[in-house]
């Protein structure tokens, strides 16, 4: 059980990660690949500032803050500078795999140890192990987080920010620059995957250079799962809810594999399979359906009636 | 009043594609005015409308609203004095939000966006009685997606949002052209009700040359990025469709070559 339970807590931590990329991927529609070098900045900040002695909280709201500051420079090369949003997203992701490395002081790899962290503080409170802890921290984050979003994107500013991934030239001719709008969900989408990477990396005890390696296709592959659950679900907060619910599916189904003898590097593999059989079947069965109703006859003519036996009148 | 003094526009400057869809372009819009705007393809209609909303800077001249140069402000900032509806009935509103959210964003058309609610329930209210005045049913769907809504119904909501902030300027760019006649027609007459009620400022680009004669206190004729024909008045209602053909041989010394303006469907 105890894998298995550690999968619920990774993916309810992670799950934080995924409600930054649905803000960007399903209400943008643009797919942030800033993601990836965003969700090890928040581990390396966190782990940094808890061993230079700076309270966790603080430490893991530091995490917070760098990732808010890393969608900021996508934003600003995606908005100010015309950069495509993806290449912009893989610039700031290439640019800050130095710039971790620079904060772990040339370190690939950055230990706890015996560090307090907020995880640490409900172990010693609680008595609960370390992956009842995460799970339990993870869950009021979550909560916290998804209230925050709900109210959020139901203000002024908020709906403008979903109004410009529907329709950018109509909420500007309403009078909203969609460029600030644009730059402020890329930040706060990677403040989210910021606090994911500081709470994971806090999780597992350690920050790692590829901890965030393919945290986009996660993200996505969450998405995917979490809308074939939820997907007839209307309400924005179930919504949010369904991005978690997908990450909670996608690393119990990772547990699961693992637990069957897969080896873990092909995990990555089996995300992108996913991600692709997901966004692929849709258009898959738009070209069958096409092929299979097609008929040569008139299909609102007399012959029609006939072969039907006017069963459509 | 709105003023354009030599405005001068060129697209894909220095390429092969260089095209001047601009070229000295004059008009002083009284307040009150109620232009349409008719045309060739490629006569600068849409630019026109464009350069005033701001969609992209000019060349030169200058572009004054009520005394306020906005000639260098971009789209956004000039939205508060412009309300626009588009010829793409997809262009003018959000399919993915509902149609009371549609119409909030739009009630708040040039002013600062804050953290305050979106929907309020008084302005609901206010929604509900304006969606009314569409004749359309739709005060009873405030809360319904704005994709299923049909063509002419979305025209008519981005009318009203146009509108729900009273604009000193009413840019319309052929925004009956992509419907059918009958929801065309009726989406025209509401137009004439509203610019009238609210005593609009209004530009109207139409392809129909009967409209364009029998609506509003002033027609304009473009050609080649310039105004070759302006009239106001008595002397507009006396026009006749073939009054305008001639003209526009007469101004450009071409024929009009389109078919969709000759029949003046």
């Amino acid at each position: 059980m105890g894998s298995l339970q550690s999968g619920v807590a990774q993916g309810v931590l992670w799950g934080i990660m995924v409600l930054g990329v649905y803000i960007t991927y399903k209400l943008l529609d643009i797919p942030d690949l800033t993601a990836d070098g965003s969700f090890t900045l928040g581990g390396c900040v966190t782990t940094v500032a808890i061993l230079a002695g700076i309270d966790p909280i603080l430490a893991t709201l530091m995490g917070l803050g760098a990732g808010f500051l890393a969608g900021a420079v996508t934003g600003i090369l995606h908005t100010v500078f015309e950069i495509p949003a993806i290449l912009a997203g893989i610039l700031t992701q290439i640019g800050l795999w130095s710039v971790n490395l620079r904060i772990m002081g040339g370190k690939a790899n950055n230990p706890l140890l015996k560090a307090d962290s907020t995880i640490s503080f409900f172990t010693d409170a609680l008595g609960v192990t370390q992956s009842q802890a995460s799970l339990l921290l993870g869950v009021l984050l979550v909560i916290a987080v998804i209230l925050i979003l709900y109210w959020f994107f139901g203000t002024e500013i908020g709906s403008a920010l979903r109004a410009t991934g529907d329709n950018e030239d109509m909420i500007r001719a309403l009078g909203v620059n969609t460029g600030h709008t644009k730059l402020l969900a890329l930040a706060l989408s990677n403040a989210l995957i910021g606090l994911s990477g500081a709470m994971v990396a806090q999780m597992q005890k350690y920050a790692d250079i590829n901890m965030g390696r393919g945290a986009i296709v996660i993200g996505l592959a969450a998405i995917v799962i979490g809308e074939v659950l939820l997907g007839r679900a209307k309400n924005f907060g179930v919504k949010l809810f369904s991005a978690i619910l997908g990450s909670i599916v996608y690393f119990i189904i990772q547990a699961l594999v693992l637990r069957f003898g897969m080896d873990a590097n092909d995990m990555k593999l089996l995300s992108a399979i996913m991600v692709a059989v997901a966004l692929a079947i849709p258009v898959a069965m738009r070209r069958y359906n096409t092929k299979k109703s097609y008929v040569e006859y008139d299909l609102y003519g007399a012959e029609a009636e006939q072969k039907t036996g006017g069963a459509e009148k | 009043m709105i003023e354009l003094k030599h405005i001068s526009k060129t697209f894909n400057k220095g390429t092969v594609n260089e095209k001047r869809a601009l070229s000295n372009l004059n008009l002083t819009i009284a307040d009150g005015d109620f232009i349409t705007v008719i045309g060739g393809n490629g006569a600068g209609k849409s630019t026109m409308l464009n350069a005033l909303a701001g969609v992209f800077p000019v060349d030169c001249g200058t572009i004054t609203i009520d005394g306020v140069n906005v000639t260098m402000e971009p789209e956004h900032k000039r939205a508060k004095y412009i309300g626009r509806v588009f010829q793409d009935p997809m262009k003018g509103t959000c399919a993915g939000m509902q149609i009371e959210e549609n119409l909030s964003l739009a009630k708040r058309r040039g002013k600062t966006r804050g953290l305050g609610w979106q929907l309020k329930a008084e302005e609901r209210v206010l929604y509900r009685e304006q969606l009314a005045t569409l004749g359309l049913g739709l005060e009873t769907r405030l809360s319904d997606k704005v994709g299923l809504l049909s063509g002419g119904q979305r025209q008519a909501v981005t009318l009203l949002m146009a509108t729900l902030q009273k604009p000193k300027l009413l840019l319309l760019d052929e925004h009956t052209a992509a419907l059918d006649p009958a929801t065309a027609a009726k989406v025209l007459k509401l137009t004439c009700e509203i610019v009238e009620e609210n005593k609009l400022t209004s530009l109207m680009v139409t392809h129909n040359m009967r409209d364009a004669i029998a609506i509003g206190n002033r027609l304009i004729m473009m050609d080649n990025g310039r105004i070759i024909y302006d009239v106001a008045g008595e002397e507009k209602k006396r026009l006749t469709v073939e009054d305008l053909l001639h003209k526009f041989e007469e101004a450009s010394g071409t024929e009009f070559a389109n078919d969709r303006m000759m029949l003046g469907n």
